[in-house]
């Protein structure tokens, strides 16, 4: 420990002196980094007289992820329409590349109790919503205001294991995580996760970096159902996963890029989300084949959210109702090709936007018993589990 | 002008600006690193010293991965590069502005879209490797992104230039007059080489190392873009934990401990050459 | 010391390095185009006409679509921005900063000299992961909101080592008779400052600017800890990697790369017409 030693005592010397030893002094009084407890709402917010309170700006920002919204020449006709409709403007962000990283952005700055600059987000349902919900840094809904959610949201969007009173979540899109792979690099259909764990498609195979998604693929592959999985599941689910990894049957833990990666043909089958795959296929690759393997895939959602602090809450659950209208849904889902959480839009996009391919795709509007069959995460609702959970997959992912 | 005060007026500002914002935060992270606690209860300085052990017996495999890879790269790069810089500096002629500027090209295109274009470059079915597997020289599952070679590429061509340039500079310092006179003592061209231009140009060679290895050592984009499952670098881990878990601590001490072990070999080398020959060759 | 090399006579040796004349000529060749084979990709792949606006290996067909097109995909433009931004304000603060730390370290012993060299070569060769993550650190310490201005905060910091020694090298190199004779001939110090102490440096101070904006423009490391929900272009590429590359991004690097050949040949040939005979030095 002589180096910052060393420099403290050249600092002290230098002609810092002053200001430094108001900084010096600022970082050892705090000895600590505060945490994002009770920095949320107080309990017991009369959210009813809130909303009652706020008011229509004309304007909202939006944050959301790239590629996952209706895109015509760089404009976005959902959005205006809606604009035109409404006189509000949005200004569309797509910042949003995973949910870790964005969240470890936002984080420190609703932890000070400040506005993060954007009054709509959309995240998955996962460890970092969880903590948005439980540090109280979002803001309940008005559901008086989203009448078409009401009137218009099917079950994907209202039978949320995570949030069960639709306090915080409206679904934006959802999917499935199952696998994709390239007919022209395997002998027949696959049907099962084992091809994943083939030792023949050896440096052919793509994982998700997503800890979740990673750990429940190997509890799938076991048999295991990932929503009631217990602490010893996750154990065996990572042996698996890092004897396959030992195997060299892992090329790589993709991102998003492995859809780019399965384009190029890098790999033979990957775990994939359902639209990249649709979109793929649409665009020139219809080598891509996805199927729902028979052990079962998991359904994602992601969700709108207004974050704690947001200076527009009006104007963007405005959006948020706008966006239940089957016809602006229609507009999005055709784009985006995930699971639509407005089946009222199949028609409109069969008959007014001519597009049977997405109207009847499993994968835009699955029916129930499709919808049966896909799993939900494993719960991890405390820091201890979700510790427990990336300390097991973590280290698979970096090693 | 020669006043007393002058000099230190003069570097108040900046030095200022580097206590503040390099010497001050490394400090900060010395106290944050012996901190424990979590992202909801916050951190509490609790002179937790076991974090240094137990991150390094964590991590180990990253740390020693990260030094081979930057090792082997800067190897790589200065086996290349010497030759260049040599034949520029000696034979480059009226020219040798010209060559020189050709070889910091590479510094004008954005450091990540370097990174990308290995990405074109090694894809499976790309340049290289598609006209292997047509040739039938690889099989049809040879692959060199995901893996360590494709990492170690990537650390290379970033690090040529950088390689090159102090090695240029000391050749280009040596006294003509001192090889001629060599030649002169019918030194034969090896020999000339051997006891003259290479201890000579040895302050370049080290500069050089000294650069590149450290930058590819703590480097992360390369085994984020290029690299595969095990190729994880001590950057990412850095990165991941920092950025996206918020794991301060274990951050905030692996940096420390790559710091503190490339401070050495900055000291040594100061030791050796001066701290002046650093700067003189950055 | 008589070596084997020499001809039988004792003349002089007729044909000295005979392999400098073939083999390390094509050697050299080999390794300029290597270094130059990246940017040829990045170049081509901006006439590709991509399916689904996203840069794939495959050749499509060629087209100049993108370039009429370069401003259409709007976060990336204005990622760029951010990056011009922060290039150009940070590279003048750091410029202002620390040309006189450079010129009081190169012209003046005073105490404490030695310690200001340590701090500027540690900045300078500490690597950018710790940088970047001591900085973070710092800041989450604080709770200073990270953004723009903690990116600027970071680029000066780095950009003010650079300065210095740029600046230093070229302020050491010249004639301080030139000084005492203006004082001699009863210029008032700031007069003789400004009318020959600052011509002769400038054209250093001029490529210290030039270098932090380089430097500036594309660093990914250390802007990744301390941008925040801020994206600069590198940090806008870095992502998109993951949803695939829109051709934009090449077009961008090339037509940074091209104007960064501009203005460096424009500063070489400046400097050629300015000090002639002089070699020419980065």
């Amino acid at each position: 420990m002589t180096q910052p030693r060393l420099s403290r005592r050249q600092v002290m010397k230098g002609a810092a002196g002053a200001a430094m030893s108001v900084s010096l002094a600022q970082l050892i009084a705090a000895c600590g980094l505060p945490g994002s407890r009770d920095t949320g709402w107080t309990a017991g917010t009369d959210w009813n007289a809130w909303w009652r309170d706020q008011q229509k700006n004309g304007s909202f920002n939006f944050a959301s992820w790239p590629l996952y919204i209706d895109t015509d020449g760089g404009k976005h006709p959902s959005l205006d329409k809606f604009t035109k409709e409404t006189g509000i403007d949005v200004t569309y962000s797509p910042v949003i590349q995973d949910n870790a990283s964005f969240f470890s952005q936002i984080s420190p700055v609703l932890q000070n109790g400040q506005s993060i600059g954007y009054d709509l987000i959309v995240i998955s349902n996962g460890w970092q919503l969880t903590q948005l919900m439980q540090n109280k840094w979002l803001i309940p809904l008005d559901h008086s205001r989203m009448p078409n959610f009401r009137k218009y949201a099917g079950t994907v969007a209202t039978d949320l294991a995570y949030d069960p009173h639709l306090t915080y979540c409206a679904v934006w899109q959802a999917g499935v995580t199952a696998i994709a792979y390239d007919e022209k690099q395997v002998d027949g259909p696959i049907d099962s996760l084992d091809a994943l764990f083939d030792p023949k498609y050896k440096g052919k195979v793509g994982m998700l970096s997503d800890p979740d998604e990673l750990g429940t693929a190997g509890l799938l592959a076991l048999g295991i159902n990932p929503q009631t999985s217990t602490y010893a599941d996750w154990q065996k689910s990572a042996d698996l996963l890092t004897r396959q990894r030992d195997e060299g049957i892992v090329r790589q833990y993709y991102d998003n890029s492995y859809i780019k990666a399965l384009e190029d043909g890098d790999l033979a089958i990957s775990q994939a989300y359902s639209g990249d795959v649709f979109q793929a296929q649409n665009s020139g690759y219809p080598n891509l084949k996805f199927v729902i393997p028979k052990q079962g895939g998991v359904i994602w959602r992601d969700n709108m959210v207004i974050p704690y602090h947001a200076e527009n809450p009006v104007d963007a659950i405005e959006w948020i109702n706008f966006a239940y209208n089957p016809e602006i849904a229609a507009l999005i889902a055709d784009w985006v090709n995930y699971i639509c959480p407005v089946p009222a839009a199949k028609p409109i996009i069969a008959n007014q936007l001519d597009d049977p391919t997405v109207a009847n795709s499993p994968l835009v509007f699955p029916s129930e018993a499709e919808l049966s069959r896909l799993k939900e995460y494993p719960v991890t609702e405390t820091l201890k589990t979700h510790e427990q959970w990336v300390g097991l997959f973590d280290p698979i992912i970096q090693s | 002008m020669k006043s007393r005060i002058g000099p230190y007026l003069q570097s108040a500002p900046a030095m200022l600006w580097l206590a503040l914002f390099f010497i001050v935060p490394l400090l900060a992270i010395v106290s944050i690193s012996l901190m424990t606690g979590n992202s909801i209860d916050g951190y509490t300085l609790t002179w937790n010293f076991s974090v240094f052990p137990d991150a390094l017996d964590q991590y180990s495999a990253q740390l020693g991965r990260s030094f081979l890879y930057g090792g082997i790269s800067t190897l790589l790069a200065l086996i290349a590069m010497y030759p260049v810089a040599y034949w520029i500096a000696f034979h480059g002629g009226r020219r040798k502005s010209i060559f020189l500027f050709l070889l910091l090209l590479p510094f004008l295109v954005s450091f990540i879209i370097r990174i990308l274009t290995w990405q074109f470059i090694l894809s499976d079915e790309g340049i290289v490797l598609g006209t292997l597997k047509d040739l039938g020289i690889l099989g049809e599952n040879a692959h060199i992104l995901s893996t360590p070679v494709a990492v170690i590429t990537g650390l290379t061509y970033d690090a040529l230039p950088w390689m090159a340039l102090p090695i240029y500079v000391a050749l280009e310092k040596i006294d003509r007059d001192l090889v001629e006179a060599a030649g002169d003592l019918y030194a034969s061209g090896y020999q000339q080489f051997r006891r003259i231009i290479l201890p000579l140009s040895a302050p370049g060679i080290y500069a050089g190392i000294l650069l590149v290895g450290i930058a590819n050592i703590g480097d992360y984009l390369s085994a984020q873009i290029l690299g595969g499952p095990s190729t994880t670098m001590i950057g990412n881990i850095i990165q991941t934990q920092y950025v996206q878990n918020g794991d301060y601590p274990v951050a905030s001490a692996l940096s420390l401990m790559l710091m503190l072990a490339l401070l050495l070999c900055v000291f040594v080398y100061a030791r050796v050459f001066g701290t002046r020959t650093i700067q003189e060759y950055a | 010391m008589a070596g084997k090399g020499i001809s039988a006579d004792g003349a002089r040796p007729v044909r000295r390095f005979p392999w400098t004349r073939f083999v390390l000529p094509s050697y050299v060749f080999v390794v300029m185009a290597y270094t130059l084979v990246p940017i040829a990709v990045m170049i081509l792949y901006t006439f590709n006409k991509a399916p689904n606006q996203r840069l794939t290996f495959s050749w499509h067909g060629f087209t100049t679509e993108w370039y009429s097109k370069l401003f259409e995909v709007q976060d990336l433009t204005q990622a760029l921005w951010h990056s011009l931004e922060v290039a150009v304000i940070s590279s003048i603060i750091a410029t202002a900063l620390g040309t006189p730390a450079a010129i009081a370290l190169a012209r003046r012993r005073f105490r404490g000299r030695g310690a200001i060299d340590l701090v500027v070569v540690t900045n300078l060769t500490a690597p950018t992961v710790v940088v970047g993550a001591s900085l973070l650190g710092f800041f989450i310490a604080l709770s200073v909101p990270r953004g723009l201005v903690t990116i600027l905060i970071a680029h000066v910091a780095f950009n003010i080592a650079i300065v210095i020694i740029v600046v230093q090298a070229r302020v050491s190199g010249f004639d301080e008779s030139l000084e005492e004779a203006a004082a001699d001939l009863g210029a008032p110090p700031w007069i003789t400052f400004w009318k020959v102490t600052m011509p002769l440096i400038l054209p250093g101070i001029f490529s210290a600017f030039l270098l932090s904006f380089a430097l500036s423009i594309d660093d990914y490391i250390i802007t990744s800890f301390v941008a925040g929900q801020t994206l600069t272009f590198p940090l806008w590429v870095a992502g998109a990697v993951k949803v695939g590359i829109p051709p934009q991004v090449f077009v961008m690097g090339t037509l940074i790369f091209v104007s960064g050949v501009l203005i460096a040949l424009a500063s070489l040939i400046l400097q050629r017409w300015g000090d002639h005979g002089e070699t020419v030095r980065t």
